[in-house]
């Protein structure tokens, strides 16, 4: 038996790639996320290794937070403490953290790819760091850099390098450059500046002589645990102490974290193509099971049972399933480490990639994912098939089409649950919002699927009519409209990658909308001083520009803006300080809700209204503070402000600017006088930020451009992974068209026999697929339109306030929705032009 | 002429009869649409014997076929095959019936064109998981002259010879009685002729049971017996017919009615 049906489906096995496309599609990206994941794992945990390789134990300033300038730094004092006890060969006071920006050739940052910039305090070359070139710094003023840092900015022993730190831009003489063990001219691509160590811990810490970590190696005859246990003794809780194996760990596990969000959007996207491969599954298997009818008959006569019938298309099932699993594992494999490699040459993270591996998880993941959506897919036509009564082998008639009625009752439900579950999950707050929201969304998908069919009919009349204007037209509307069920599942697979892309789209639209309302309503600043907040710590620029442009004339107020993490109310929160808070106040239209907002005193600060009323704080109370580079402090709340959707949190005094982790401002708001040229003021301000590259400074509608640009570049980015689930509906398309064409043979070699030409076959068979694309993105740009709908008007109380139809972009969608037929039909239509005439007739 | 119609008593341990229908009606559609295919026929069919059933289109003797093989249900009356009772059965003894004491042979054949001839031959073995019988096999596929043939599949194969493949497989397996629908309405009188022969065959020498449903007098010639249906009743029948006998019964019943 299993013979007779493996012959059955080697003997159509080109009818069934396209449909194994999608499973493959789909496994390469459940395979490819592994083995991104592991190769990278390695090679980091590799690397990890190597940057700890002389670390026996490492002591850290700080209990809680991993922060390396967290806010206690390391004293000279306890380093001696450290060196003095029994077990410790050697210890080192270390200074390095991350945020020294080389200034490039053309005055911009030197950019770093995510890698940390770090600043570090020179000790002399060990095991680790080996000068290449050079000499190491002897005085304040000159530095070294890494070889990677000086390839990527063409620099070179003797050159004048300006060096952004917790200071403004200074000028440093470049003495030497530095490799690292093992050949590496970078750690993972990391920058590295290292100063003379007079200066280091000022110009990276803030203060002078502290360090960052100490590195302590272990007398011979200890282990690191037993000089672990020491220093923890002795230095007790305020540090933390770790061997270098657990810092390999920590910092490898961290690495994977974050490596592993990157896997959940890969396996997201996998998801998507296999649950949109899915519906192509199940549309070619129930059109094989429709063309096989009479051999299935015949074996029912022949005495076949139904469960014999039914695991018969099982079967092929599970052979397609395995293969497919099969090539998309080796297709995820290959991609995923092209990934790899392209991380660790093309992002400059300049890694050494661990050799090739493929991990069992993903084998095992990519084997049982394909394996059970394509059983399950073809689940419905197996049942099917054994349906097929054994008169069904002398009959010539095909089924008679079965009522929709019970399909679309059941679509109606599970559409009508899906929603529910959707705004359940977008009001609900626990942990079970996300699983809810995103089984939501897919029960909505299933139920309008199994709603298609029923509109198919009027739907398909209507588009099919506007595109029937003649012969080869007509005929290509009347023949997508001959199987509803054949035509809206087809449709409903390109539906949910365009429904995706449109609730996306509204979504992202909703949100910009709603960033540039909040501005349009509460920033009246004419210019603002800001840089690119997605570079991980706030981009900032030398303090002394708020002086000077203060000077320049028309300008009538000026705010500059600091911002840091610091321990408020029992948790790390950011704050705020302004250095004129009237202007900030006016700038922002912030008003009081209890109390002033005027200049704060020393001590005092302000709160917004949400927090203040989650903590129980009013006018007078007080309210304990932790800077970054102070000591804790209570303050009295000065005001309350009203809620504002551009200002949170604690705002402190500009007395504690100093205590900042980098004592300048991220951002600086300008008020112009009315009639002053804005644009000339802007020019006067830009002369000013020549030293600070990472700032710019532009007027409001360009501020308000840069806020949502980069939503913009999101969007694009989940738009070119969703066209992964229009490309596998495409492939749909084809697959059905193709088999429908097969199917046809006969019919169309009649036709072609009383003189329709080969153009207008292939006219025929377009239009039949523009019909169902058109179908298709109509369906997905409602619903897609919906879903983002629901989510806006859901998330309005969070602030959302305003709603955007993406009305060009849906506009877009449509028309490439019809292109996308087109193409699909190319195919197709070649091969029914090229139907033998006198054979199709004689066709059996 | 005498109509033998059986009386309905219950048969013998032996079960003389292969299959049996007992006032089979059979009535398609509802309301107006209601079309009365059989009108309560009864009909047995003796161990070892050649049937024909004839009739001129839309008599009923296709419909009464189905019904006597279990393909089709009856609206009243009982169906047997040998000792079991077809009428009331549910698929899956359907499917074993079908599967153990049926064999069928159609108009188009219906070939899997996938499987060589030897595979199509034993492919009903092969469905119920049962190992041919070699010498069997052999007998059979000399008897309908395939030896050279076995290896080919149905598309290298002459219209002929993919319905002796048919033959061969609904004799392989021994069923109680094979169904044959107009086994050579696709094939010319030369070929024709050799696949009645086989059938003719295939009973006298093996003590085959077969049924076939046909309008050709020649072909229902070969028969040993010829039952006559018109508007879905039986209203004739002839022992040992010849293809002019057959001829006068149907100008006969033409004029009649």
């Amino acid at each position: 038996m299993v013979r007779v049906m493996l012959r059955s489906v080697l003997s159509r096995k080109l009818r069934l790639v396209l449909s194994g496309l999608a499973v493959v599609l789909g496994v390469m990206f459940v395979s490819g996320a592994f083995v991104l994941t592991d190769a990278l794992g390695r090679s980091y945990e590799n690397l990890f290794a190597t940057v700890h390789q002389n670390t026996d134990v490492q002591v850290r300033a700080g209990s809680g937070s991993d922060r390396p300038d967290g806010p206690a730094a390391i004293t000279a004092g306890t380093l001696a403490k450290v060196r003095g006890l029994s077990g410790v060969a050697s210890a080192t006071g270390v200074v390095s953290v991350d945020g020294a920006r080389v200034v490039g050739a053309d005055g911009k940052v030197v950019a770093g790819f995510d890698a940390p910039r770090l600043g570090s305090n020179w000790t002399g070359e060990d095991d680790l760091v080996r000068l290449r070139s050079g000499r190491g710094p002897d005085r304040a003023g000159e530095i070294v850099v890494n070889a990677g840092l000086a390839e990527a900015a063409g620099l070179r022993v003797g050159d004048r390098v300006g060096v952004l730190t917790t200071r403004p831009k200074q000028v440093f003489t470049l003495v030497g450059i530095t490799g690292y063990s093992g050949g590496r001219d970078s750690l993972g691509g990391a920058h590295e500046v290292s100063f003379h160590e007079s200066e280091a811990a000022r110009l990276m810490l803030g203060r002078p002589a502290v360090f960052s970590a100490v590195d302590v190696t272990a007398a011979a005859g200890t282990t690191p645990e037993q000089v672990r246990d020491a220093v923890r003794t002795a230095l007790g809780d305020s540090f933390r102490v770790r061997t270098g194996a657990e810092l390999r760990k920590a910092e490898t596990d961290e690495f994977k974290d974050t490596l592993g969000f990157f896997t959940m959007v890969l396996l997201g996207f996998a998801s998507v193509a296999l649950f949109v491969g899915t519906f192509l599954i199940l549309n070619t298997f129930s059109i094989l099971v429709a063309q096989r009818t009479r051999e299935l008959a015949l074996m029912r006569a022949l005495g076949a049972s139904r469960r014999q019938t039914r695991n018969s298309v099982l079967v092929e099932a599970v052979l397609i399933g395995l293969f497919a699993s099969g090539l998309g594992l080796a297709a995820g494999v290959a991609v995923g480490y092209l990934l790899a490699w392209l991380f660790s040459t093309r992002t400059g993270a300049d890694l050494e990639l661990a050799s090739v591996a493929v991990p069992v998880p993903a084998v095992v993941a990519s084997f049982s994912v394909g394996l059970v959506i394509t059983v399950v897919a073809a689940l419905l036509p197996a049942v099917r098939a054994s349906r097929i009564p054994p008169m069904a082998a002398l009959r010539e008639a095909a089924t008679p089409d079965r009522p929709l009625t019970r399909l679309t009752v059941a679509g109606s439900l599970v559409a009508v649950a899906g929603g529910v579950l959707l705004v359940l999950g977008l009001t609900g707050d626990d942990g079970t919002a996300v699983v809810s929201v995103l089984g939501g969304v897919l029960l909505t998908f299933v139920g309008v699927a199994l709603l298609t069919p029923i509109l198919a009919r009027p739907v398909v009349g209507v588009i099919g009519r506007a595109l029937s204007w003649s012969v080869p037209g007509k005929l290509g509307r009347l023949n997508s409209a001959r199987n509803p069920r054949r035509t809206a599942i087809t449709a409903a697979a390109l539906m949910v990658g365009v429904a995706l892309i449109t609730g996306v789209t509204t979504i992202v639209s909703s949100i910009e909308a709603t960033i540039t309302s909040v501005f349009d309503k509460e920033l009246s600043a004419e210019l603002i001083i800001s840089g690119d907040p997605s570079a991980g710590r706030p981009p900032t620029f030398d303090p002394a520009v708020l002086e000077r442009a203060r000077e320049i004339p028309g300008v009538t107020g000026l705010a500059g803006d600091y911002t840091d993490v610091a321990q408020t109310l029992g948790e790390e929160d950011n704050i705020t300080i302004i250095s004129d808070l009237p202007a900030y106040a006016r700038m922002f239209n912030l008003r009081a809700a209890e109390g002033t907002i005027g200049t704060l005193g020393p001590g005092e600060v302000l709160i917004d209204a949400a927090r203040a009323t989650r903590h129980h704080l009013r006018v007078g109370s007080t309210t304990d503070v932790r800077l970054a580079r102070g000591k804790p402090r209570t303050m009295t709340i000065a005001g309350i402000y009203a809620d504002s959707q551009t200002t949170h949190g604690l705002i402190l005094p500009p007395n504690l600017i100093g205590e900042l982790r980098v004592p300048q401002p991220s951002w600086a708001f300008l008020d112009v006088a009315d009639g002053t040229d804005v644009e000339a003021v802007r020019r006067q301000v830009d002369a000013l930020l020549a030293d600070s590259p990472e700032v710019t400074v532009s007027n409001r509608s360009a501020f308000v451009g840069q806020q949502t640009a980069q939503l913009d570049s999101v969007l694009r980015m989940v738009q070119i992974l969703l066209a992964l689930a229009v490309l596998i509906a495409v492939l749909g398309i084809v697959n059905t068209l193709a088999l429908s064409v097969l199917e046809r043979t006969r019919e169309i070699g009649l036709l072609r026999a009383i003189g329709l030409r080969r153009g207008q076959v292939m006219r025929m068979v377009t239009v039949e697929a523009v019909v169902i694309s058109l179908f298709g993105a109509l369906l997905g740009i409602v619903l897609g339109g919906g879903l983002g709908a629901a989510v806006m008007k859901t998330l309005e109380s969070g602030g959302l306030s305003t709603f955007a139809m993406p009305w060009a972009a849906m506009g877009t969608y449509l028309v490439l929705g019809g292109l996308i037929g087109v193409v699909a039909a190319v195919l197709p239509a070649i091969r029914a032009a090229r139907v033998n005439v006198l054979r199709a007739i004689s066709y059996e | 002429m005498t109509l033998t119609a059986t009386s309905g008593h219950a048969t013998g341990q032996a079960a003389p009869v292969a299959a049996r229908a007992d006032q089979v009606w059979k009535v398609y559609g509802s309301g107006e649409a209601e079309v009365t295919a059989l009108r309560g026929v009864s009909v047995s069919l003796e161990r070892g014997a050649f049937t024909a059933i004839m009739g001129p289109s839309g008599s009923g003797k296709s419909t009464l076929m189905h019904c006597l093989a279990g393909l089709d249900s009856v609206s009243r009356g009982t169906v047997h095959i040998g000792r079991t009772k077809v009428t009331g059965l549910g698929d899956k003894a359907l499917t074993r019936v079908r599967r153990d004491q049926v064999g069928f042979i159609f108009q188009q054949f219906n070939l899997l064109p996938t499987l060589t001839a030897e595979e199509n031959i034993t492919l009903p073995l092969t469905i119920a998981g049962r190992r041919p019988d070699r010498t069997w096999f052999d007998t059979v596929v000399d008897t309908v002259g395939l030896r050279n043939r076995l290896r080919h599949r149905p598309a290298q194969l002459s219209g002929g010879q993919q319905q002796r493949v048919a033959c061969a497989r609904a004799l392989v397996a021994r069923p109680e009685v094979i169904f044959a629908d107009e086994p050579t309405g696709s094939l010319d009188s030369r070929s024709g002729a050799e696949v009645l022969g086989f059938l003719r065959d295939s009973v006298h020498r093996f003590g085959q049971t077969i049924v076939m449903v046909t309008h050709d007098p020649v072909a229902a010639a070969y028969a040993d017996r010829v039952v006559f249906l018109a508007d879905g009743a039986l209203v004739s029948e002839l022992h040992a017919p010849t293809a002019d006998s057959v001829l006068d019964t149907m100008r006969r019943l033409d004029a009649g009615v």
